[in-house]
């Protein structure tokens, strides 16, 4: 398909765009600063633009339109009534510095959104101002740092993390300026409690780990991990990917954990779009509120306040321009509202009965589970490595096919520690019907790769490409559009 | 139920299958002294309809709503062509995943490509990653970016940072970059522009960051600082409004060999202010730098029967990859405010943008006009402003702003809090919405406010 | 079976040495590239760099992969192969020759000996592949 800029003809624009001749509003600014020439930007008409940019929708899986069974990503419904409220023109017109008395609404639906989350993670104090998850991890450990810094314990330059962890930890871990020191899981996906045991020491600043794990089962010896890291002075940090499975049901406070991030737009349905935005709230215990990230919303008799520097002096200190994702923020209180308290524990009883449900489907469909021992929790992994072998498949093979039938692919290769994996989770959104046509494509792939291998290998067929050449993508760099 | 479509007979045909007697038998692996059971009602209990949960918010954002904006300060009341959420807004864009899986979702892909494309366009620069979340925590990427430079050539950890950038920008990037060591040094100003008589000498430095427009909408000698930086070796970091590049030169062209990384907030196209957040931050370099970039980056690419398409490219310098050894732990990009972007900037083209920047201007200009007739009220640096205008008052800030809230006016930015030194100080901004009644109604509120 | 000539010493991080009239000559194994797949790109050290036996001083990526490279001995880098610039592949075609990544002119040639032989790197690599 063309670009919009092959579109465009010299000249052409969309007047009604243009607020109006002004050229002589540059008088006075010296000549050097200006630009000699227009950008080469695209020049359509106001249809062309509306038309190339319908049709380029079209041509993406999106939760709308597809399941997508992507472990560690709760890819659940967006609700649109979310969307229409945060969407609302008081909330949209809201300048980010209007002074408090002009902003009584929305920080009043800051502070719920807060106080909704303390009470869900049973932290003692939430900053929403993280703008995704990653953000929200760097926060978390920064204010490890600080809280170790403030008691002058300087030599704990080391944060531990499981050899299955995502690589945002370890990414995170190295940006506040820690070493990274990676704790093997063991064979039921458990941390393996000896190796952490001689791990820990003076130089542990602390450990990041999420729960369900992400080997997709509930870490059962989380109490004994917590005392580990907490009796040689490091702090546990959580990492909120996989709350969905434990909403409403287990509080990370009460599993020992110091401080946490979420992700509003997995566990609070807003809308991924396409990469982002996100939203990575972070919660602390005691210890660590004199380090929390400002701005944070307060409230007295007068009405809502902002905290800042000023109100919280050993705060790691703002991560944005404003106040982060705001309209995020304001899409999972909505949602937050149309759930409720006993919502929230029916996400977590949906989402993990969809995983079992799917997990035993598969498993009689003759498919391996990585962890047959365990329980699924809100997810689950596939090992297509017997695939891999009898048919000369892979996992990646598998979940381009799958694309064809109108799913979107599980993750896949992750964790690492599983060969051909597929990390699968439903979401308890969907309906049973949709998890057995899940199942339905599977076996129907499953059965093709004894029959036509060489047809997953070259798959998908039904899509507007074909399998995309990424090591031509990454040697041959074309990463802006050039005349012809 | 909520969100959630499982009829009895779905349930119990369900935990059949899995072979259980309960929801509750699926969560035997937790330890019972985990489970929170009946806590109490959380503060909002009680679940509300669609049609409850609007209201409730609605009440609220009515609270907030209906003053005339004349602040700037690094958000923008800017139009938003129609047209922009309406394509943006499309389920097939809003409720995507990241585009790991390339053949299912080529729309995005091409989608941020031609982003890229126009983004390295406006700033005269060979590559821009697919965004990061905003112009401040851009700003400590880039910063992180010259500092990986330099440690393969002078190893220098330091960088220079003008006291006229956005005093957010100058926080967010020091929180973030000196827990790796980065030493962050300040060059003052003199006259609210970059003092060039205080340039620092002799030790190597990383990075030397200006913005243009700064702060307070003056234009700084970014051709002379640009030569300067780049002959102490260091990498030149400019932080600029975009909308304005569609007029005023870009970075890729400062000086004798131009600015190395260009970064911002993307506010200005087409994202609703919004109380600050989702825009985008965006990062463009030159050649020499691009696999420094943190975050995604797209590229062109083939199928096997010589199609077309887009794939995320580079992805062995991020995260889920290179783990501890990224560029950053970066995942997401604000892909949605992208999407808004890059159909606004289709939607405007260099034409409309340069009229929307340019009508800005000229309301500022008015508005500046009008605003220092009133007495005791002066601009308070000398030289041509861009949109924005820093004034001196006859009394406090936050004072006249809290008056002209009763006139329903949201009359600037108070500059006290930043720069206590500047007296009292007002950051104000007339974008191209501003009508001459509006500029009017300000002039006569201020007026009434200063004289009363 | 992948290619580990006797003439060759090697790092057990899969770099190998050649000491070539007074220099020592660094690339990466057949191994080595065989798991790594596709080479995109390589990252290569300054001209005139000093570095230390086992400091990390290039990069080596595939689509799926990024390798650190490890000094195998100390001294100042002499030569870069700059045709890897546009034709990384050549790593994957030709491991112990045109895509060599650098030369150094070593503090101590004696170094070399305490690096593995073709040997004792081929069981290394067997055992790294149960």
């Amino acid at each position: 398909m063309s670009t919009i800029f092959d579109l465009g003809q010299p000249g052409r624009n969309a007047a009604a765009q243009c607020a109006g001749p002004d050229g002589e509003a540059l008088a006075g600014l010296p000549e050097a600063a200006l630009r000699t020439a227009a950008p080469a930007l695209p020049e359509v008409s106001e249809l062309q633009a509306v038309r190339h940019y319908t049709n380029l929708s079209a041509k993406n899986f999106s939760i709308d339109g597809q399941f997508y069974p992507l472990g560690s990503c709760t890819m659940k419904y967006n609700p649109r009534g979310a969307h229409r409220a945060a969407s609302l023109p008081g909330f949209l017109g809201r300048h980010p510095l209007a002074p408090e008395r002009a902003s009584q609404g929305f920080m009043g639906c800051l502070f719920a959104l807060q106080e909704i989350l303390k009470e869900v993670t049973g932290m003692a104090a939430v900053s929403l101002t993280p703008m995704a998850g990653a953000q929200g991890e760097f926060a978390g450990v920064a204010m490890i740092r600080a809280y170790h810094r403030a008691r002058g314990d300087l030599e704990r330059h080391e944060i531990l993390t499981p050899d299955a962890a995502h690589g945002t930890n370890p990414a995170t871990a190295v940006m506040c300026g820690y070493t990274v020191r990676e704790v093997a899981v063991d064979g039921n996906g458990d941390v393996d409690l000896d190796a952490l045991k001689a791990a820990v020491g003076p130089q542990t600043a602390g450990l990041m780990m999420t729960n369900p794990s992400t080997c997709g089962v509930f870490e059962r010896q989380v109490v004994q991990i917590a005392q580990v890291v907490h009796d040689a002075g490091g702090l546990l940090y959580y990492d909120g990917a996989n709350l969905n499975a434990i909403l409403g049901k287990v509080r990370p406070a009460d599993m020992g954990f110091d401080v946490l991030h979420l992700n509003l737009h997995k566990t609070f349905a807003t809308p991924h779009g396409g990469g982002g935005p996100g939203a990575g709230p972070v919660g602390v215990g005691e210890r660590l509120l004199p380090h929390l990230p400002v701005p944070v919303v307060a409230r007295n008799e007068d009405g809502y306040r902002w905290l800042t520097e000023d109100d919280i002096p050993g705060t790691i200190g703002r991560l944005s321009a404003f106040a982060g994702n705001a309209g995020i923020l304001l899409r999972a209180l909505a949602y937050a509202l149309m759930l409720g308290r006993a919502g929230m524990d029916r996400v977590s009883d949906f989402a993990v009965l969809n995983a079992a449900y799917l997990a035993t489907r598969l498993k009689a469909a003759g498919f391996e589970l990585a962890y047959p021992n365990r329980a699924a929790t809100h997810e689950f992994i596939l090992t297509l490595a017997a695939n891999a072998k009898a048919h000369g498949v892979s996992a990646m093979d598998f979940a381009k096919r799958l694309l064809d039938f109108g799913i979107h692919a599980p993750t896949t290769y992750f964790p690492l520690l599983v060969p051909e994996c597929f990390l699968i989770e439903p979401t308890e959104t969907e309906c049973r019907e949709e998890l057995d046509r899940f199942v339905d494509a599977m076996t129907a792939i499953a059965e093709e790769a004894e029959r036509d291998p060489e047809n997953l290998r070259t798959a998908p067929h039904n899509l507007p490409v074909g399998r995309l050449d990424d090591v031509k993508a990454a040697r041959d760099l074309k990463l802006r559009w050039m005349p012809g | 139920m909520p969100f959630i479509p499982h009829t009895p007979a779905d349930e119990q045909a369900m935990l059949e299958q899995v072979g259980v007697d309960s929801i509750a038998a699926l969560f035997a692996e937790i330890p019972a002294e985990l489970r929170m059971g009946d806590s109490p009602a959380l503060t909002h209990g009680e679940a509300m309809s669609e049609m409850a949960m609007l209201r409730w918010m609605g009440e609220r954002a009515e609270q907030d709503a209906g003053l005339i904006c004349f602040a700037g300060a690094g958000c923008y009341d800017h139009h938003v062509p129609a047209a922009v959420w309406d394509i943006a807004g499309r389920g097939e864009f809003m409720t995507a995943y990241t585009p790991y899986q390339a053949e299912a979702s080529q729309g995005t892909l091409q989608l941020v490509f031609e982003y890229q494309s126009m983004m390295c366009a406006l700033t005269a620069m060979d590559a821009s990653n697919a965004s990061v979340y905003d112009g401040a925590s851009g700003l400590a990427e880039a910063i992180l970016m010259a500092v990986r430079k330099a440690a393969r050539k002078s190893r220098s950890r330091r960088v220079l940072m003008a006291e006229t950038l956005h005093p957010h920008y100058r926080d967010a990037a020091r929180n973030i970059v000196t827990n790796q060591g980065v030493e962050i040094e300040t060059l003052p100003m003199a006259e609210g522009r970059c003092d060039l008589q205080r340039l620092p000498g002799d030790a190597p430095l990383a990075a030397v960051v200006v913005q243009q427009p700064n702060f307070f909408g003056l234009l700084e000698d970014v051709d002379r600082l640009t030569d300067w930086a780049k002959g102490q070796g260091a990498t030149v970091v400019g932080v600029v409004n975009p909308l304005t590049l569609s007029v005023l030169k870009p970075p890729g062209q400062w000086g004798e060999s131009g600015a190395d990384i260009a970064c911002g907030d993307g506010q200005p196209f087409g994202a609703p202010m919004s109380s600050g957040g989702p825009s985008f931050g965006f990062i463009c370099a030159k050649a020499a730098l691009t696999r420094q970039l943190p975050g995604r980056i797209i590229g062109q690419t083939e199928d096997a029967s010589g199609r077309v398409g887009y794939s995320l490219t580079l992805q062995a310098r991020e995260q889920h990859i290179r783990r501890g050894k990224a560029t950053s732990n970066i995942c997401t990009n604000q892909g949605l405010l992208v999407t808004a972007a890059a159909v606004h900037m289709a939607l405007m083209g260099a034409k409309g943008l340069a009229a929307a920047a340019s009508a800005s201007r000229a309301n500022t200009l008015r508005l500046v006009e009008r605003l220092t007739a009133v007495k005791g009220v002066r601009q308070l640096f000398p030289g041509p402003c861009f949109h924005e205008c820093a004034l001196a008052l006859p009394r406090p800030a936050g004072e006249v702003l809290d008056a002209l809230l009763d006139r329903g006016i949201l009359g600037g930015v108070s500059l006290t809090k930043h720069f206590p030194e500047l007296g009292n100080a007002l950051l104000v901004c007339a974008t191209e919405k501003r009508s001459d009644n509006e500029i009017d109604a300000y002039a006569k509120a201020l007026n009434s406010v200063i004289a009363g | 079976m992948s290619d580990t000539p006797d003439d060759l010493r090697y790092a057990s991080t899969h770099e190998w040495a050649r000491l070539d009239d007074g220099s020592v000559v660094v690339g990466i194994s057949d191994h080595a590239q065989d798991a790594l797949g596709d080479v995109v790109y390589v990252e290569l050290p300054e001209l005139g760099q000093e570095v230390q036996a086992g400091e990390e001083v290039a990069v080596v990526e595939s689509v799926k992969a990024a390798s650190d490279i490890y000094a195998p001995v100390g001294g100042v880098v002499e030569a870069i192969n700059e045709a890897l610039d546009d034709g990384p592949e050549v790593v994957n075609q030709d491991p112990y020759g045109d895509g060599w990544f650098f030369q150094i002119t070593p503090d101590d040639e004696t170094q070399l000996e305490d690096l593995l032989n073709a040997e004792a790197y081929a069981e290394q690599c067997a055992a790294e592949q149960d």
